[in-house]
């Protein structure tokens, strides 16, 4: 079984957020950056898929050259060979964009499974897995908790909502985007990390077409702070009861905390 | 000259770090207030690579280098010194004494399931008359006619005495020679006469086992003496050379533990209207407890450089293992001071890594003892 992991970096989630002076993204100088942490659960998932079926198990990146320690730490967790998407504007594409570049860079690779988080923690579009999916012609499933490739078709559990699953079955090739904290992440050992140095990183570039053709579909205009305002509104006009009627009504639909 | 780990050293730096968050963090305050050895923590740190971090893969190490082995050491003392202290006894002196003085059966017998971490190991050089002077050895080992050495006396705060399956320890072969007449003997666990004793109940590093052995007429085969007779007092200087950079490794991780709790905290607390931090009176504090953290970890990683390159490093590491350990009890101390009362009490960090700093100026030589040995090395090159 061939499994492309799809892995993101993103900045690390207890960095000092600062907007830069195009108000188009946070300030990158300020940030250390870290493994999409969703996309960690995938990889994971493959390496167990890889244990029981066997085969192998690619990483995908995209972005600048920082996103080689990504690549390196998916090798020493046991990934088997890495695709690094160069390109220093990248991190900045929108999910149709990702997922045309991503679909062009894993083509002729022939996966049986492409595994993905299913958000990516900065952007928080949870698209890219969806869109690839539709592009390469793969049945796809979202939020999924646990793969069974035992059979001939693909079960996997997807997480619903208010603590209900569904078991869904596919076909393969497939791609799935898996949801975090579904297993324990084994670390790199330190043979792991030496192991990783002999690894292959194929390093691509997305062509013009590939880069033209995604571009126009979405782009940020501006980032911001949310706006904190202070409103005071009297309920009840003095009746106790009215007052606590209305603010019932209030917390229920326009706050949705009850 | 290069002052930044590379790649695959910063990898280790990260993914050990990775660990002692995950795996022992979640259980320190426990682990300290029960005085637990984690046992159940050994396997993992053996499936990591720590266990034999610093030996040949031969040997069935990972075949890291000293600063690989300093780096791990620090990361996990960040976390639990008790940890650290605890792969840096096993590596570093039970495992390192085989390994660098040992026979190549010996190696075969004993270092590959101590650097697989299938086994724990221990050294036993202390004795209840021979702290600082370890030439006051008085175990002694009388070589017997039918083979073998019968062994009796006592070693003090040792390291895994009770849970270790190999202990390295000395005895005095011939009490007319001195420390010329101390050697080197490989115990195993459930040798006759062979018996861990008093369990330690320790001011810090509480999860770490310190406890002494006793040996009453234990018959040791010849073929577990280490080198040749009278060599023991010297192996066990050499071995302690190395010992003394994890020491200071262990130093260094317990004040960058407690000045990251200083630093969260002060950003935190609120006096007068807003963070301590902003008062120059912390800010003071925290620019000398980073600066002398940076001085103590170069000094380390210095050491471990010079012993990679496999250069004499008696006087490099004593002045790691010195100034590290006085730096560790004073960041660690500051640290509480941040904490004002609260510091004082369990609720936050600092006081356990001040209780844990303690020992670095201790263990493995004082800091009185290491001023002796940089002194001697100085005085004797000029």
């Amino acid at each position: 079984m061939k499994i492309i992991v799809l892995m993101k970096q993103v900045g690390n989630k207890d960095a000092i957020l600062r907007i830069n002076r195009d108000e188009t993204w946070i300030e990158e100088g300020d940030l250390s950056f870290e493994v999409n942490e969703s996309d960690g659960y995938a990889l994971e998932e493959a390496l167990r898929l890889r244990e029981k079926h066997g085969g192998e198990v690619v990483v995908c990146s995209m972005g600048p050259q920082r996103v080689k320690s990504v690549i390196k730490d998916a090798l020493a967790r046991g990934a088997d060979r890495a695709i690094h998407i160069a390109g220093d504007d990248l991190a900045h594409v929108g999910p149709f964009a990702s997922a045309t570049i991503l679909a062009e860079a894993i083509h002729g690779e022939q996966p049986d499974l492409v595994l993905t988080g299913l958000q990516s923690d900065d952007y928080g579009f949870a698209q890219t897995g969806v869109i690839l999916a539709e592009l390469l012609k793969f049945p796809h499933a979202t939020i999924v908790i646990e793969v069974d490739a035992s059979g001939e078709r693909l079960r996997v559990k997807r997480e619903l909502e208010s603590g209900w699953y569904q078991w869904y079955s596919m076909p393969t090739p497939a791609l799935l985007t898996i949801q975090s904290g579904i297993s324990q992440i084994r670390y790199a050992t330190l043979k792991g990390i030496m192991a990783a140095k002999k690894k292959e990183i194929r390093e691509v570039t997305p062509s013009a077409e590939a880069l033209s053709g995604a571009a126009q579909h979405q782009r940020v205009t501006k980032i911001y702070f949310p706006l904190k305002t202070k409103q005071t509104q009297f309920l009840g006009n003095g009746d106790a009861k009215a007052g606590a009627a209305q603010l019932a009504e209030k917390l229920r639909t326009e706050a949705r905390v009850i | 000259m290069n002052f930044e780990l590379n790649e695959e050293q910063l990898q280790i730096k990260m993914s050990v770090r990775e660990f002692a968050e995950g795996e022992i963090a979640p259980h320190v305050l426990e682990w300290d207030e029960s005085q637990h050895f984690p046992v159940e923590l050994l396997p993992k740190l053996a499936e990591l690579g720590l266990m034999g971090i610093i030996f040949p893969e031969e040997y069935g190490g990972a075949g890291m280098g000293y600063v690989e082995y300093v780096t791990a050491i620090e990361e996990l003392s960040r976390v639990d010194g008790s940890v650290g202290i605890s792969v840096a006894a096993h590596n570093s002196l039970c495992s390192n004494h085989i390994y660098m003085f040992g026979s190549e059966e010996q190696k075969q017998k004993y270092l590959l399931p101590l650097a697989q971490g299938k086994h724990l190991g221990a050294w036993g050089l202390t004795e209840a008359q021979a702290g600082s002077d370890a030439s006051g050895t008085r175990s002694t080992a009388v070589r017997q006619d039918g083979g073998g050495w019968l062994v009796n006396g006592s070693k003090n705060f040792i390291t895994h005495a009770i849970h270790g399956d190999t202990c390295v320890a000395v005895a005095s072969t011939d009490r007319s020679k001195g420390n010329r007449g101390i050697t080197a003997f490989i115990f195993e666990k459930g040798m006759k006469g062979f018996a861990p004793a008093k369990k330690e109940n320790k001011l810090g590093l509480r999860a770490s086992e310190t406890a002494s052995v006793i040996f009453e007429d234990c018959l040791v085969p010849d073929a577990n003496r280490i080198g040749n007779e009278g060599e023991g007092f010297l192996q066990a200087m050499q071995v302690l050379d190395g010992g003394r950079i994890s020491i200071a490794a262990l130093a260094v991780g317990i004040a960058q533990g407690a000045y990251e709790s200083a630093l969260k905290y002060s950003k935190e607390r609120e006096q007068f209207g807003k963070p301590i931090s902003e008062f120059q009176a912390i800010q003071f504090k925290l620019a000398d407890m980073a600066t002398q953290i940076d001085a103590a970890r170069l000094l380390m990683y210095r050491a471990a450089y010079l012993k990679d390159q496999g250069r004499k490093v008696t006087k490099e590491s004593a002045m790691a293992k010195l100034y590290a350990s006085e730096v560790s009890v004073r960041v660690s101390e500051e640290a509480i001071q941040i904490h004002g009362g609260y510091g004082y009490t369990k609720d936050y960090p600092p006081e356990k890594y001040w209780r844990d700093s303690k020992l670095c100026t201790i263990g493995e030589g004082t800091s009185e003892i290491q001023r002796l040995v940089i002194a001697k090395q100085l005085l004797k090159n000029s």
